[in-house]
């Protein structure tokens, strides 16, 4: 590839001082965080006999097991369902508030990314065990927090399509006298429904992942059978549950993605 | 768009208007099956927004002892360490597995067996593999590092295997019609293509991997999570709070960053 020239190279000195820094700093960060943790006892040279053993341990999956993983699983489906509707309805008024053309005043506007930012930047577990002691354990509980975390994400992204709406045809359904909600229902509804229904069909395929771990928590779903049979160190039957969870989120992506390119 | 007639109906994209209300009544039925699924009950969601609300004065305002903003202070170091080791880790793991899960330039058997490899990494929540890595290697930030490099080659390589299975075949005919190795034709035909996307890819899954770390603590993989969890279990709601509030901040200024950087170099 060189040229005729002694020596071609791809960038001049300064950017070549520049990316040398660059990987310097990175590897100074890394190195000092490896240094600042507190690794423990453990070598991390019995780290692949460790896992290995723990994966011959898991094999053959419990099969016998299945029956007693349905119920959970259904459960789990339920949780990630009632979730994300009720996800959609929180989030249409926070997304109204989060776009700058909706949005009445500065001060719903920062409230608006206020709530998308809280229920983003926090995770649904914590958020689970926040509502765990609300509404007491169980799938109710999964429920609201699933809700509470894809707020802020359906509310971003929706927002986002809101802002990039065509403001004529909002103004021509306004011209005909319509009410503020019948503005809502005819002039920014249909602009946004194909969007709307893509990012809510999305949020629920990341939600049936996220509602699998709710159990740990004590808020309900295939997690509360699967830390049990950790927890007693039935490895077997371990397998088995997460083979069922990998079957249920490879069916629902696939759902997932069908769907999304039926409304794009 | 409309049907003819005297009254406009809005168009649907089912087929008749009939198959619409089928599929919406039998959405309708799946969550009502749904809410009796999970015990849903007025009475209790009422009491239980009542209970949120008290929740919400115990919260607030956040408070925290000097020695316990030290710990906070901590363990959100070990949690931010252990993202930026991982990542690292992750994207050297992730970058064959893509080669080898990119359709284009991988044999099939090889391709088939890493992308079921990235399936399962993608599948599993990362607390989930994380219980398994505790179980493993015992608590501390080494279960937490291993979660992490295990949840970035999942993403990672999905990624950057589309990436590659997008570039430009004609460039690497170009650079093998030069006699180069199947190194070299990797090296300079298909790497150039992909290293701009690379970068991107790689500050998005720090940032990533920065929310990861503050939560798999909750079940011993290290990091602030493992704080978070005590405080719960002591009640202590302020203290909560302020773990809550260094959680967002932190998450927010990665977030920043990744942001700034993936406008920089795409």
């Amino acid at each position: 590839m060189s040229a005729e020239q002694p020596s071609w190279q791809r960038f001049d000195r300064r950017r070549r001082i520049g990316r040398f820094l660059a990987v310097l700093a990175v590897a100074v960060v890394v190195v000092a965080s490896w240094q600042f943790m507190d690794i423990g006892v453990v070598d991390p040279d019995t780290v692949p006999r460790e896992i290995a053993d723990l994966l011959t341990r898991m094999y053959p999956p419990d099969v016998a097991y299945t029956p007693q993983i349905i119920g959970p699983l259904i459960e789990t489906i339920h949780i990630a369902a009632l979730g994300t509707v009720g996800a959609l309805v929180l989030s249409i008024p926070v997304a109204l508030l989060a776009a700058e053309n909706t949005t009445p005043n500065a001060a719903t506007f920062w409230l608006g990314k206020l709530i998308v930012t809280v229920s983003r930047s926090v995770n649904t577990i914590i958020w689970a065990l926040i509502f765990v002691v609300a509404f007491g354990s169980g799938p109710l509980a999964g429920a609201v927090a699933i809700a509470f975390r894809s707020v802020g994400f359906l509310g971003k992204l929706l927002g986002e399509e809101i802002e990039e709406i065509d403001f004529g045809q909002l103004e021509a359904v306004r011209a005909t006298g319509a009410s503020s909600l019948q503005l809502l229902l005819y002039g920014i509804l249909p602009q946004v429904k194909p969007a709307l229904i893509g990012l809510v069909i999305y949020r629920w395929d990341i939600n049936i992942r996220d509602s699998t771990v709710l159990g740990f928590v004590g808020a309900g779903g295939i997690g509360v059978q699967l830390f049990q049979s950790v927890n007693a160190f039935a490895w077997q039957s371990t397998a088995m549950i997460l083979l069922i969870i990998l079957g249920v989120v490879v069916v629902t992506e696939g759902l997932s993605a069908y769907t999304r390119g039926l409304v794009r | 768009m409309a049907t003819g007639e005297r009254t406009w109906q809005r168009p649907t994209i089912f087929r008749t208007r009939r198959v619409k209300w089928a599929v919406y009544a039998g959405f309708l039925a799946f969550f009502v099956w749904s809410a009796v699924g999970i015990g849903f009950d007025p009475r209790r969601v009422l009491q239980g927004i009542g209970n949120t609300a008290v929740l919400i004065g115990d919260f607030l305002p956040p408070d925290a002892t000097a020695r316990e903003l030290n710990r906070i202070i901590a363990k959100m170091l070990e949690s931010v360490a252990m993202a930026m080791v991982a990542t690292v880790t992750g994207i050297a793991v992730s970058i064959p597995v893509a080669f080898m899960a990119a359709e284009n330039i991988s044999p099939k058997p090889l391709y088939a067996l890493n992308r079921g490899f990235i399936s399962i990494s993608r599948a599993l929540n990362a607390i989930i593999v994380a219980i398994l890595a505790v179980k493993a290697v015992g608590f501390g930030p080494l279960a937490g590092i291993i979660t992490i490099t295990f949840k970035t080659v999942g993403f990672f390589s999905k990624l950057l295997a589309e990436d590659i299975e997008d570039i430009d075949m004609g460039a690497v005919d170009a650079v093998r019609a030069t006699g180069s190795s199947p190194i070299q034709t990797l090296l300079y035909g298909v790497v150039p293509q992909i290293i701009p996307r690379f970068a991107g890819l790689s500050v998005y899954r720090w940032d990533i991997n920065i929310r990861t770390s503050t939560v798999i603590g909750i079940v011993g993989a290290g990091g602030i999570g493992s704080v978070l969890l005590t405080a719960f279990n002591r009640y202590d709601y302020q203290y909560v709070s302020a773990i809550l509030l260094s959680i967002i901040v932190v998450v927010l200024f990665a977030e920043g960053v990744s942001a700034v950087v993936r406008r920089r170099y795409q």
